[in-house]
């Protein structure tokens, strides 16, 4: 362990990058609520973003695929497939198809449950009935909801549990077929089995997709991610396997953190 | 993988309509903006011509007291519009200064005498009064209130008096729904602190309640002001149409709306009697507009003291 | 012991103004209904009116004020809906939103009479469209616009922004989002606040004076081609409403049952205003379980 600033692990050139940001400022007016965040996404693992109350780590985690666009202003790069998604010649839309996003509270659509997955499949013009009840049924299975589901699929959406109406959400996000999953504290509105049942779905779901979650809840972070990045007042100040993070700390700071000790 | 980092690359169905969409609705706003506009540019425009073209002056137009826009004296028309602004200032501050009791009395028994039956029997009073249109309180005002005037002092009836009752009744919903509001938006915090000290509920209400809603208040007095000062047709059935100063209450007079919708359709475009008209029509746009900037600073200075 | 018989007096006063309120409602509504209803019979809503004699109905002002009022609704809706969603969903705070909020708000303040004598200038005179229904609408719709667009924002307002993250989040335009998620919840209220808005309208004779006109010509019920002049649906046609007609007839004074008719006319006027008015909840709250129900 050291007193140092930070520790942010570099990987080599046998994994994947999926997402890569570089000197990524973000501010809120004149306060800055990210200094220079270097970090890289790996591909097909879960990395967990953790850091206390106003860290910074949702602010992070919503310019990634830009949501922040117009609420605070993002400088710096963040490359994905050699394309700097925050600059200009951006289409977020499309952009946004292959980086979703699912948010704290579930959000369900005043919709059918059908409809909530193919609302955004049809929009980015997947219309083929046969295509489309293809999609939402994996879609289902693989967010771990099918079978809960499967014989009210024309009922709304909003009669689900809170459970499953998070499924519901990271059904509707998968079903576009994205490489990345931005997660924004998935569980916090979730009772324990159901926070269960989502973790489990997440660790299912690494296989095909990159994942980045930001939790409160560092037995979480511990149990489902693969890599962790600790926040804390803006800066990533470790960022290193999950392992590494939770029982060897390199910075005194995550030390304090991960053990409890932190505010 | 290269079709993915195209398709980043090139507009998405979804960023066009994001564009049309955005336009779309803000040429919606700008069609309402344009028709503020419009209504501003073509009303005093033809309100400017009795002093441009007509040569009457400002002076005499405001303050002069004989209406015989056919007539002409001295090069200009008879246009002393006296009668009708006193006569619609007349009309606007007594059936306010009426209504202001009945609608804090009506507003405080929904928000702190009986505030759960009050509401139940009052709030769809109100609604109820909102809704009814103006000339149905016109009739009435003239079936009902101007035979009763006729009877009570004599003469026609009709008058600033007839005029004022029949608005009364219009203002008062108005006055009152936007009472409660400010009443209600006092903490109620301050209630049991002030109940807790041993005041009594009347005392709570004179010297806290209403004290700390008086902004509020103040606001509602001035939308039931303004809402007065332009309703046209119940006032036009009721208050005589005679173009004299209303020196007795109850003595046929006119304000400025009701010579209006007698006016316009009985005077040729471009004549003197005319433009007279949409002079008077000009005035009724400008206290319109400074009875809402009467309202923006009473907000802005109720909020500075919070 | 005397700041309690000052509460008790204050109270004392306080119930006697509600009551006298109370009474002033039941007194007008009880006036209009006891010398309203009994005029109502089919061949008064039905027949036409006549100007000096005795026995005419109120057929064809009813119909006009139904034709006015859909044909305002029809305009002025997308217009609010456009406006209300610009304002609610792009606008950014600053100068220019406020200015922009602060014309409408005039507008929604302006006395309808000023809207009528705008209509009569703009329309009838300047685009030459004479008293038609057409001018009577078009006014109806500025009269109209201001408290239908802050209705409709009130609703937009009132939808969480999760929605919004969530249509955003799957690549969805924000217009896109607004129109097939947001507007949908949002239509119980919209609803509620366009039935109410439907009212006023209704009741609305002051902005008309001046652009539907007067007068009232004989319509041919068998007819519907809106080219022909006597066709009802002909939007070039003068058209007295039955607001209109009540100012109209008692203000004029040549009929000899203009009481009558008028007593009828404003039962009439009352009971459409007071069925938009149940009809408004009514359907806000049934849509609204509509929507959220399983």
């Amino acid at each position: 362990m050291t007193t140092g600033n930070c520790y942010i692990l570099k990987f080599d050139s046998k994994q994947e990058i999926a997402l890569e940001t570089k000197q990524l400022k973000i501010f809120y007016d004149e306060y800055e609520a990210i200094s220079a965040a270097d970090l890289q996404i790996p591909r097909f693992k879960i990395t967990a973003l953790i850091g206390a109350s106003g860290s910074g780590k949702s602010t992070f985690l919503r310019s990634l695929n830009r949501m922040n666009d117009g609420i605070a202003s993002v400088q710096g790069q963040i490359w994905y497939r050699d394309l700097d998604l925050n600059s200009r010649e951006i289409d977020v839309y499309a952009m946004r198809r292959q980086i979703g996003m699912v948010f704290q509270r579930p959000n369900p659509f005043p919709k059918s449950i059908y409809e909530n997955i193919t609302f955004a499949l049809e929009r980015h013009g997947i219309t083929d009935k046969k295509e489309l009840d293809e999609r939402v049924e994996t879609a289902l299975r693989q967010a771990a909801l099918w079978d809960e589901v499967k014989d009210k699929l024309n009922k709304s959406a909003l009669a689900l549990s809170g459970g499953q109406a998070q499924r519901l959400c990271i059904a509707r996000a998968i079903a576009l077929k994205p490489d990345i999953l931005l997660l924004d504290e998935p569980a916090s509105a979730l009772d324990p089995i159901s926070t269960a049942q989502l973790e489990e779905t997440l660790i299912n779901l690494k296989q095909q997709y990159t994942i980045v979650i930001v939790t409160h809840n560092l037995p979480q972070a511990a149990r489902i991610s693969d890599y962790t990045a600790h926040f804390s007042q803006g800066v990533v100040v470790e960022f290193n396997g999950t392992t590494e993070t939770f029982t060897q700390p390199k910075i005194a700071l995550t030390n304090e953190y991960v053990s409890g000790d932190f505010g | 993988m290269d079709k993915i980092r195209a398709s980043i690359l090139t507009p998405s169905r979804s960023s066009k309509l994001e564009r049309r969409g955005k336009w779309l609705s803000l040429l919606c706003l700008g069609s309402i903006c344009i028709v503020v506009i419009a209504i501003f540019g073509f009303i005093t425009y033809r309100g400017l011509a009795t002093f441009t073209t007509d040569h009457v002056s400002l002076s005499k137009f405001l303050t002069g007291t004989d209406w015989n826009p056919s007539v002409s004296k001295s090069g200009a028309p008879l246009v002393g519009a006296l009668p009708m602004i006193a006569g619609s200032f007349l009309i606007t501050i007594l059936a306010t200064a009426l209504a202001i009791p009945f609608a804090i009395g009506t507003a405080l028994m929904m928000t702190d005498v009986t505030p759960k039956t009050g509401t139940r029997i009052l709030q769809p009073v109100l609604e109820l009064l909102v809704g009814i249109p103006s000339v149905v309180y016109g009739f009435v005002g003239l079936t009902v209130v101007v035979p009763a005037m006729r009877n009570i002092f004599g003469g026609s009836g009709f008058g600033i008096l007839s005029g004022t009752f029949v608005l009364f009744v219009m203002v008062l919903p108005t006055i009152t729904s936007m009472t409660v509001d400010a009443l209600t938006s006092v903490p109620k915090s301050f209630r049991y602190a002030s109940l807790a000290l041993g005041a009594t509920r009347w005392q709570t209400i004179y010297k806290v309640v209403l004290r700390s809603a008086t902004p509020g208040i103040l606001t509602a007095i001035v939308f039931g002001m303004a809402r007065a000062f332009g309703e046209a047709l119940a006032v036009q059935m009721v208050v005589g149409n005679a173009t004299l100063m209303p020196y007795s209450l109850v003595a046929p007079a006119s304000t400025l709306t009701s010579v209006l919708t007698t006016g316009i359709g009985n005077t040729v475009m471009g004549t003197a009697q005319n433009d007279a008209l949409w002079s008077l029509a000009l005035i009724l746009l400008i206290m319109s507009l400074t009875f809402n900037l009467a309202i923006h600073l009473i907000a802005n200075r109720g909020s500075l003291k919070r | 012991m005397n700041a309690k018989k000052i509460d008790k007096f204050a109270t004392g006063i306080l119930y006697t103004i509600a009551g006298i309120v109370v009474l002033i409602l039941i007194m007008l509504l009880g006036f209009i209904i006891l010398r309203g209803v009994p005029q109502l019979s089919w061949s008064f809503l039905t027949s036409p009116s006549n100007a000096f004699s005795a026995g005419g109905g109120i057929g064809i002002q009813l119909f006009n004020s139904l034709y006015l009022l859909i044909l305002t609704m029809l305009i002025s809706l997308p217009i609010a809906l456009g406006a209300s969603i610009y304002l609610n969903e792009y606008a950014k705070p600053g100068m220019i939103t406020n200015t922009v909020r602060t014309m409408i708000e005039i507008l929604s303040s302006l006395p309808s009479v000023v809207v009528g004598l705008f209509g009569f200038l703009l329309f009838v005179v300047q685009f030459k469209l004479s008293f038609s229904i057409v001018s009577g609408a078009l006014a109806l719709t500025v009269f109209n616009l201001p408290l239908l667009t802050r209705s409709i924002e009130e609703a937009l307002k009132a939808i969480s922004n999760d929605q919004r993250n969530g249509g955003l989040a799957l690549g969805i335009s924000k217009w896109e989002t607004v129109t097939k998620i947001i507007l949908p919840a949002a239509v119980p209220s919209i609803v509620s606040g366009l039935i109410l808005s439907a009212g006023r309208v209704f009741g609305e004779a002051a902005a008309l004076i001046y652009t539907a006109g007067q007068s009232a010509p004989a319509l041919n019920f068998g007819n519907w081609n809106p080219f022909d002049i006597d066709s009802p649906l002909n939007p070039m046609r003068p058209a007295e409403t039955l607001a209109v007609h009540i100012w109209k007839i008692n203000s004029e004074g040549i009929m000899p049952d203009a009481a009558a008719v008028s007593a009828g006319s404003a039962a009439v006027l009352i009971i459409v205003v007071l069925l938009f008015n149940l009809s408004a909840r009514w359907l806000g709250r049934t849509l609204y379980r509509h929507l959220t129900a399983s």
